[in-house]
């Protein structure tokens, strides 16, 4: 039988005469909480920016065909020389297509498995940029362009015009903005392009391309998939690469070796071709954890502090009240009680200046080239953040607590009223 | 007459710093309405049988009853539960929550105890500090009043509960005599008015020869 009335009545009282301390407390709890919760929301908006600006827009599984020397070269077919060593120089690989056999078949298969959001056809190429008597070397991508901006956010890297402009247009072409700036090209002008097997092509440019990363926006554009097809005299089942977005990216590695295996091709899956990003996200958030952690520590134990000096200041009133018929419990739960308002008016304090400070950030202005969506600082307000601060809140005093409070049970009421 | 306290050959020692035996077969009674106070030389081991037969301390063998049950040997919950309801206690120094208002600290434990609402435990304590004068100081934080009347407070929230048993380990040892004649004359009252049992160690002479039965205590013996 607890009468959490009179307990929290006397805690409250005990709280408010030493109002000093208990603020000291809380704002020790506030001070930890709030400092997780700017870290953690900054610190993730700018990881998932980060992983958006090179993940997103990368294929889970990438499937082409690598250009490779063969395993067997002719004179193993010959039986005679089986048992020799046989060197050969001046191995040349052997000249296949870049062409994925049976592309659009292997895509339908794909796209009938449970694990994939989606699979898409690309057709890359080398071509040549014709301004008047210079030729700027670059690649030239067919694409599905609506497809591409729903899977692979393409939306976020037009900068002009849009996937759905050039999805409608038949030699309609996205150049990367650096191209545009060297030929001085606007949207709406023409831009001659030439595949390296000759001929000139004359494309519409309906809209500008910049991934962030300048070095390819020197040399990228995209135009749809028939148009390339179209430049290069090829049929429709011409297709280079396919890109597939997973449900779960963790199934990305498992199903590239599988891909691999099946058809023979190469599958290269995101973890691998992006493995220091994995690594950089890992160790931004084990900073921010450590940071806030530590901050935790610092304000628990400033709590612990408190709340065993308030003990040993109160050492007559818990005799009193153990004399006049309160348990070694009640007391107990008199102390904890204290310890958990700290953490729960520090906790909720600590919250607000979080959320005060993320949405401060929130609104100062980060411009940047790379970064062409991006306009202010990335923030990711995710509730589970603010439901973990306050737990860690709560836990960490009660852990300050427990141990004062088990002192203030254990309090022999006789031996105080003896030492007055 | 019913007997509400009851001490069968209590013995206690102190193990340190060297064995002492401090308190040698004890046995008394005290009868409902009785008014008896204890006196004897200064160490000879009075507040030890006090906070003995106050439950607080249970590290001693014998036997103690209080209303013909058995106290020894319960758990300490129950024993809170005891001194809460049944055994009021008075101190030498006037042990209140001095962050607490007067009323605060003579309503707590009642409201500790649950039986009354808000309500009735307000109207009680404000009864017994009428009875004691101090009706004024109510609403005065316990910091704040005199040793007096300080005094008066640890009584009226001794008597809140309507205990079995009043104990007091000096209270007017600390008074002047005029303070020290109203805290008697109180403990007088309560026990010729409303049958109160009383068992208070004193130093005083006078204040011991008024009452019906003095306990006589030296070397941790019962004397007379
Ligand atoms: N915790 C203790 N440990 C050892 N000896 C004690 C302790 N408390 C009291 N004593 C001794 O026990 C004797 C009785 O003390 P006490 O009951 O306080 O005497 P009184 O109240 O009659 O003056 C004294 O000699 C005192 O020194
Ligand atoms: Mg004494």
């Amino acid at each position: 039988m607890t009468n959490w009335k009179v307990i929290l009545n006397i805690a409250k009282t005990h709280l408010l005469t030493k109002i000093k301390q208990t603020s000291t407390a809380a704002l020790g709890v506030t001070f930890g909480i709030g400092a997780y919760i700017t870290l953690v929301c900054f610190m993730t908006g700018l990881n998932a920016m980060l992983d958006d600006l090179i993940l997103n827009q990368t294929p889970h599984i990438h499937i082409y065909n690598e250009i490779e020397p063969s395993e067997n070269q002719p004179i193993t077919l010959y039986d005679d020389l089986k048992n020799s060593f046989n060197v050969v120089h001046s191995i040349k690989p052997k000249l296949t297509q870049k062409k994925i056999h049976n592309a659009l078949p292997i895509i339908s298969y794909l796209e009938d498995n449970q694990d994939v959001y989606g699979a898409l056809p690309q057709v890359k190429t080398q071509i040549f940029y014709m301004a008047g008597s210079i030729e700027l070397g670059g690649n030239l991508t067919g694409i599905n362009p609506v497809d591409e901006a729903r899977l692979f956010n393409m939306g976020d890297y037009i900068v002009e015009g849009s996937a759905e402009a050039l999805q409608n247009s038949d030699n309609g072409i996205l150049l990367g903005i650096g191209i545009a700036k060297k030929m001085s090209l606007k949207v709406g002008d023409r831009v001659q392009i030439s595949p390296i097997n000759g001929g000139v092509f004359p494309l519409k440019i309906v809209g500008f391309y910049q991934s962030g990363i300048s070095d390819i926006d020197a040399i990228q554009s995209f135009t749809n998939i028939k148009t390339v097809q179209r430049i290069l005299g090829k049929a429709k089942n011409y297709i280079t690469d396919i890109n597939v977005k997973l449900y779960d990216i963790e199934q990305a590695m498992p199903m590239s070796k599988k891909i691999e295996k099946q058809f023979n091709l190469t599958a290269i899956d995101i973890k691998t071709a992006n493995a220091q990003f994995e690594t950089g996200t890992t160790i931004r958030n084990l900073i921010t954890y450590a940071v806030s952690i530590t901050l935790l520590i610092v304000a628990g134990f400033g709590i612990y502090n408190i709340l065993n000096m308030l003990i040993y200041e109160k050492m007559n009133d818990i005799a009193i009240l153990k004399a006049t018929g309160f348990s070694g419990k009640d007391v107990q739960l008199i102390f904890m009680s204290q310890a958990m308002i700290i953490g729960f008016v520090g906790g909720v304090l600590g919250l607000l200046v979080g959320f005060g400070l993320v949405s401060i950030i929130d609104t100062i202005p980060f411009q940047t080239e790379a970064l062409p969506t991006v306009e202010t600082y990335p923030i990711n307000l995710n509730p589970l953040f603010f439901v973990i601060g306050f737990s860690f809140a709560m836990l960490s005093t009660f852990l300050a607590g427990y141990l004062p409070s088990k002192k203030a049970k254990k309090i022999d009421p006789v031996q105080i009223i003896r030492g007055q | 007459m019913s007997v509400v306290l009851e001490a069968k050959h209590i013995n206690k020692y102190f193990r340190k710093p060297v064995l002492f035996h401090v308190l040698k077969d004890i046995n008394f009674q005290i009868k409902k309405g009785e008014f008896v106070s204890i006196m004897g030389k200064s160490g000879c081991g009075k507040s030890t049988l006090l906070y003995i037969l106050s439950t607080m301390d249970t590290d001693y063998e014998g036997q103690l009853l209080l209303n013909d049950n058995l106290i020894t040997g319960q758990t300490r919950d129950h024993l809170s539960f005891i001194r809460n309801k049944h055994i009021g206690f008075v101190f030498q120094f006037h042990y209140l929550l001095s962050e607490f208002s007067v009323l605060e600290n003579v309503m707590l434990p009642a409201k500790k105890l649950a039986e009354k609402t808000h309500e009735e435990i307000e109207f009680d304590a404000y009864q017994k500090l009428k009875m004691l004068n101090i009706e004024h100081l109510a609403k005065k934080r316990a910091s704040r009043v005199s040793g007096g009347e300080k005094q008066r407070v640890a009584i009226a929230r001794a008597l809140i509960n309507n205990p079995s048993i009043i104990m007091g380990d000096e209270p007017t040892g600390n008074l002047d005599s005029h303070n020290a004649e109203n805290v008697f004359n109180i403990f007088k009252q309560l026990s010729d008015e409303k049958g109160l049992s009383l068992l208070i160690v004193t130093h005083d002479e006078d204040f011991a020869n008024k009452t019906d039965r003095i306990i006589q205590m030296g070397d941790g013996e019962i004397i007379v």
